[in-house]
């Protein structure tokens, strides 16, 4: 009899295991970034943070890219 | 603001590899991996077009909808990047990225993959702009020096061009209209459509196909 009850319980044991499973996975937010945040390329030594003085160096560069108005 | 893309003209390059250089000496980038490589099409055949292909930035980018961990990120001037301390190496975005731009280092033992690498505009990272965990990560941040892609400023020819959207639109225009003064206004900017969508119609709906273009040049392909 005592036997047919550990027997019972062993199996039961086994059988529910699952059912106390919890995730392992972190959970995501799917579409959002999840890394670090980064800081936008005028907020640097050479601009700090005068997004219009980036802005018009980008320009210029730029415009050094067409060569027509630079031979011109 | 500015909408930072690239711009390869196919009638200009000559594939000289003059960017894909700039990028691996720029950037440091390791042996195995090519944030930049040339393309040619028709090899030996007249009429071959090459034309410089690397991530372009998308404006609904792929590799950002597929990723399982959201590591990639878009900057304030439209340039897509990633944290590379969040990336798993799955290379989900590889198989998602039109223009196979994604690469992965296989350093490790039994072909391990490594975590993402890619094309970050010369803008760096998700680490403070300029610093040395920058560079050794994800290379030069040249945008935050007011300078844009080693690889684009390098090149010879001027075949690519990178940086805001508006200007290189001007830029390009100029240079077809001088050429089909000639006769040869040669093929629509390589890529674009797949990685800028195509702007709205007259009269239609944003997305439904624009009219014919001109057509292509012998070999080349848009």
């Amino acid at each position: 009899m005592i036997a047919r009850v550990v027997l019972l319980a062993g199996a039961a044991a086994l059988v529910l295991a699952a059912c106390g499973e919890r995730p392992q996975v972190i959970e995501y937010k799917q579409g959002e970034y999840q890394g670090k945040p980064d800081k936008p390329a005028w907020d640097s030594a050479k601009f700090n943070g005068d997004r219009a003085a980036w802005e018009a160096a980008i320009k210029q560069r730029n415009q050094n890219q067409n060569e027509y108005r630079r031979t011109n | 603001m500015a909408r930072m893309k690239f711009l390869c003209d196919a009638e200009r390059c000559i594939e000289c590899n003059g960017c894909v250089t700039a990028c691996k000496q720029e950037n440091d980038v390791p042996w195995g991996v090519n944030r930049r490589r040339v393309v040619t099409i028709n090899d030996g055949v007249p009429g071959e077009r090459s034309i410089s292909v690397a991530c372009m930035h998308c404006s609904d980018a792929p590799c950002m909808a597929v990723c399982p961990v959201d590591c990639f990120y878009r900057s304030d001037d439209g340039v897509v990047l990633h944290d590379k301390d969040l990336c798993i190496g799955c290379g989900y975005c590889f198989y998602a990225c039109p223009f196979g731009a994604p690469q992965f280092p296989q350093t490790g033992a039994f072909g391990v993959r490594g975590k993402m690498d890619k094309c970050t505009f010369c803008a760096g990272g998700p680490e403070p702009n300029n610093s040395e965990a920058e560079f050794k990560k994800y290379g030069r941040n040249r945008l935050a020096e007011g300078k844009l892609p080693a690889c684009a400023e390098m090149c010879s020819t001027k075949a690519l061009l990178a940086g805001d959207a508006d200007v290189l639109s001007d830029i390009y225009r100029e240079r077809v209209t001088n050429r089909a003064a000639r006769g040869t206004p040669g093929s629509p900017p390589w890529g674009w459509d797949t990685a800028y969508g195509r702007p709205p119609v007259m009269g239609g709906q944003p997305g439904q196909p624009a009219p014919a273009a001109q057509p292509a040049a012998p070999g080349a392909k848009s």
